[in-house]
């Protein structure tokens, strides 16, 4: 099984990163984008057997600082 | 008086740390990220700046699960000392032994220079040796220093005097200008500016060797 965490800095958060990529895409030319978030995409190769809830604790315990970013786990 | 430093993959201030200590009378060893206990009878532990495990993940992420990480959260609860500087303080918060966390700096740029610091509280150990109001210079060497927490945390940390250090002007977009915070029990300084930079007349300042001292002294009697 596979599973795709992403990792997101919390709405509220300043995402400098984001920021200065919106600045650059604006610099570019592409005078319709409001707003950019920076984000992280983990793909992780699970063994037989392991659950959503495994992901979960895995993403509260390290993948995700949750004072600060948000999390979503797809499973595929 | 003992004090054990925290050598981690990627640390680069750890020998400047145990420097500091040595120089105020501690006796100092160095311990590695797989140990899994601290030497006996250790009074304070520092956690020193770098770039821990290559800041993968995030700042102090991986740090943060090494097995002498464990034992340094133990001490911590146990009320031993610790102080945590820089990549240090960013793996505190990693670890939940001090609340909050690090974002890349508002500007986006790695900053080192020496900056302006106002002692906010004289209530702890660490900061004994100053007056409360006091500004100090103290080097900043860091890419993600930016304070974050939220209100309510904030708010606490301000109620319950446990912010240690503000920045004059702020450089990196930290909340409230918050450069260092304490832990409940005040024994757990965490602080991204470097005071073990600032220790040596080699180093161009001296205002960081009163942290060292008082620490010296009060522990000891402590």
């Amino acid at each position: 099984m596979k599973a795709r965490v992403h990792v997101m800095l919390k709405n509220g958060v300043l995402d400098p990163q984001g920021e200065a990529v919106r600045h650059a895409l604006g610099a570019l030319g592409f005078d319709k984008v409001e707003g950019v978030r920076q984000g992280k995409v983990i793909d992780l190769e699970l063994a037989e057997g392991a659950t959503e809830a495994d992901v979960t604790e895995m993403c509260e315990k390290l993948l995700a600082n949750t004072v600060i970013e948000s999390y979503s786990i797809e499973l595929q | 008086m003992k004090a054990a430093v925290v050598v981690f993959p990627g640390s680069n201030c750890d020998r400047d740390l145990a420097v500091a200590f040595e120089q105020a009378g501690f006796d100092v060893s160095m311990v590695w990220h797989k140990d899994s206990a601290l030497p006996e009878g250790v009074d304070i532990v520092g956690v020193p700046g770098g770039f821990s495990y290559g800041d993968y993940l995030r700042c102090g992420a991986i740090a943060a699960q090494s097995p002498i990480c464990k034992a340094v959260v133990a001490h911590a609860e146990r009320g031993g000392y610790a102080l945590g500087v820089c990549n240090g303080f960013q793996i505190l918060t990693e670890t939940g032994v001090l609340p909050g966390a690090l974002l890349r700096n508002a500007g986006l740029k790695y900053i080192c220079r020496t900056v302006d610091l106002k002692v906010a509280t004289s209530d702890s150990v660490f900061t004994q040796g100053y007056n409360a109001g006091d500004v100090i210079g103290i080097p900043i060497a860091h890419h993600d220093g930016n304070y974050f927490a939220d209100a309510e945390t904030v708010a606490a940390l301000k109620d319950q005097d446990r912010v240690a250090f503000t920045y004059e002007a702020n450089p990196n977009g930290s909340v409230d200008d918050i450069a260092g915070i304490l832990s409940e029990n005040r024994r757990v300084l965490g602080m991204m500016p470097h005071p073990e930079r600032a220790s040596d007349e080699g180093h161009g300042g001296t205002d960081g060797t009163a942290m060292f001292r008082a620490l010296a002294g009060l522990v000891a009697t402590a």
